[in-house]
């Protein structure tokens, strides 16, 4: 047990490995939450142009879908990282790639939560007088939304695991950082199953934090 | 009120309405029966366009609502409709289902419109269910406040599309006896049902759709006691 805690203290402590794990973690945490916020809304944009009855809004937002999904996360990051965006700050490129990737998925996740509000809902709100978009912001989409909570927590965690692919245009991110420490250390079982521990206790607590939220709005199922 | 010129529609090759021409009067208590797939609820839809006619006119209080450039909106704040389904909103309490619209389109204060929505849940005995969701109630309880949904709006005309058809047998009548007294306060009312027991005593003209077409209509007792053409006679036949 005494040689246990004597490694750990040689690869994280001693060092000073921890820190290169916080500020690989504090770049994953910034990429995410750019690119998730990105994504969100990009998502309802291109969800918003898919259920359009404006026929070019349509065939844009399907490019994009289609083109963004065609594409490995890994080539789209390198093709913003050296062909677009080749030399500006490493983290904001990235952030937009995930970003702009995340949106075509949680586009896809918002229409399908859109089209599954029963068609009933639109016609009672039209019958009513509302305008279509009336009847949108305050019918349509508060239902979907609940409705989609599920699937959209799984792309956030989704989106915080896919970032470890960020070193591939040089972000220092906390699979990057774990692989810094096991080069220079030699040890790869404590920096590695270190930078697992965080991304599950990362994606855990997520789950609890939409889980609670998804409850909370479930409220008007139980009356 | 209601004027219906030579309306069609159809649905790609399908010919849905073949041609309706039809007026209603205010204060008229029109029910519309028929076969399925006779067009009587397509053909309600389409008075406030909720279905896009294909052909046709249809003016209401003297104006032409299918010309373009219309404001459909308007026009539907005066016609109030009541679905076969319900279509209670299931994320807004009852209050909010009922004063959504009137406030939303300003036309009442927040306190007015809970005022009002107050006043009609007592009358349908409601009260106590201002401040729940609609999951948690019956059928019956649900189309009532569908009613008086559309009520809030104060409409001058309702249109009901088969309001008692999704409802367990033993909650038709409670919705019914609302029906009755709008229809008794005098409400301009345009219902398709199955529910003959309600034409006959409520309605002021019976019309019987087949083949999106209006095949016969007269006033209640004259309709159901000497039907002329032989597939009303068929449908009566079946049905009473």
């Amino acid at each position: 047990m005494g040689k246990f805690f004597e490694v750990i203290n040689r690869v994280l402590i001693a060092n000073e490995g921890w820190k290169v794990i916080l500020s690989g973690l504090g770049k994953t945490v910034e990429i995410a939450l750019f690119a998730i916020v990105i994504g969100t809304v990009l998502g309802c944009l291109f969800a918003l142009m898919k259920i359009s009855t404006i026929k070019p809004l349509r065939w844009f937002a399907n490019l994009y879908t289609t083109i963004i999904r065609g594409i490995p996360m890994v080539t789209q990051l390198m093709i913003f990282g050296f062909v677009i965006f080749s030399g500006k700050n490493e983290i904001l490129v990235a952030s937009l790639a995930f970003g702009i990737n995340s949106g075509a998925y949680c586009t896809e996740i918002f229409r399908a939560g859109i089209q599954g509000v029963d068609k009933g809902q639109m016609e009672a709100g039209r019958s009513l007088g509302l305008s279509y978009s009336q009847t949108l912001w305050k019918i349509i989409l508060p239902q979907a939304i609940k409705a989609v909570l599920p699937t959209y927590t799984s792309e956030f965690i989704a989106l915080i695991k896919e970032t470890s692919v960020a070193s591939f245009i040089a972000v220092t991110d906390l699979t990057k950082a774990g692989d810094m420490i096991r080069n220079a250390t030699y040890n790869p079982w404590v920096p590695l199953f270190t930078v697992a521990l965080i991304y599950l206790a990362m994606t855990l607590g997520l789950e609890k934090v939409f889980s609670r939220l998804e409850r909370r709005l479930a409220k008007s199922d139980r009356g | 009120m209601i004027e219906v010129k030579n309306l069609s529609k159809s649905f790609g090759d399908n010919m849905v309405l073949n041609g309706i021409t039809e007026t209603i009067q205010k204060g008229e208590k029109v029910v519309v029966i028929g076969p399925s797939g006779s067009g009587k609820s397509t053909f309600l839809r389409c008075l406030n366009l909720l279905e896009t006619p294909t052909g046709g006119e249809i003016w209401f209080e003297g104006k032409n609502i299918t010309a373009k450039g219309v404001d459909i909106d308007a026009v539907r704040c005066k016609m109030g409709m009541v679905f076969q389904h319900f279509n209670l909103f299931p994320h807004l309490t009852v209050m909010q289902n009922i004063t959504l619209a009137p406030v939303t389109l300003k036309r009442q204060t927040k306190a007015e419109a809970e005022q009002n929505a107050r006043r009609l849940l007592e009358r349908i005995g409601l009260a106590d269910k201002a401040d729940v969701y609609p999951g948690s109630i019956s059928g019956g309880q649900k189309q009532r406040i569908a009613i008086v949904r559309a009520l809030a709006m104060n409409p001058d005309v309702i249109l009901f599309d088969e309001p008692t058809s999704a409802l367990d047998p033993e909650m038709v009548g409670e919705v019914l006896e609302v029906m009755r007294e709008l229809a008794d306060e005098g409400m301009t009312m345009v219902v398709v049902t199955h529910e003959m027991g309600f034409a006959r005593e409520v309605g002021t003209r019976v019309l019987f759709m087949d083949g999106g077409v209006i095949v016969e209509q007269n006033e209640p007792n004259e309709f159901f006691s000497h039907p002329q053409n032989p597939r009303l006679k068929d449908f009566l036949s079946k049905v009473l």
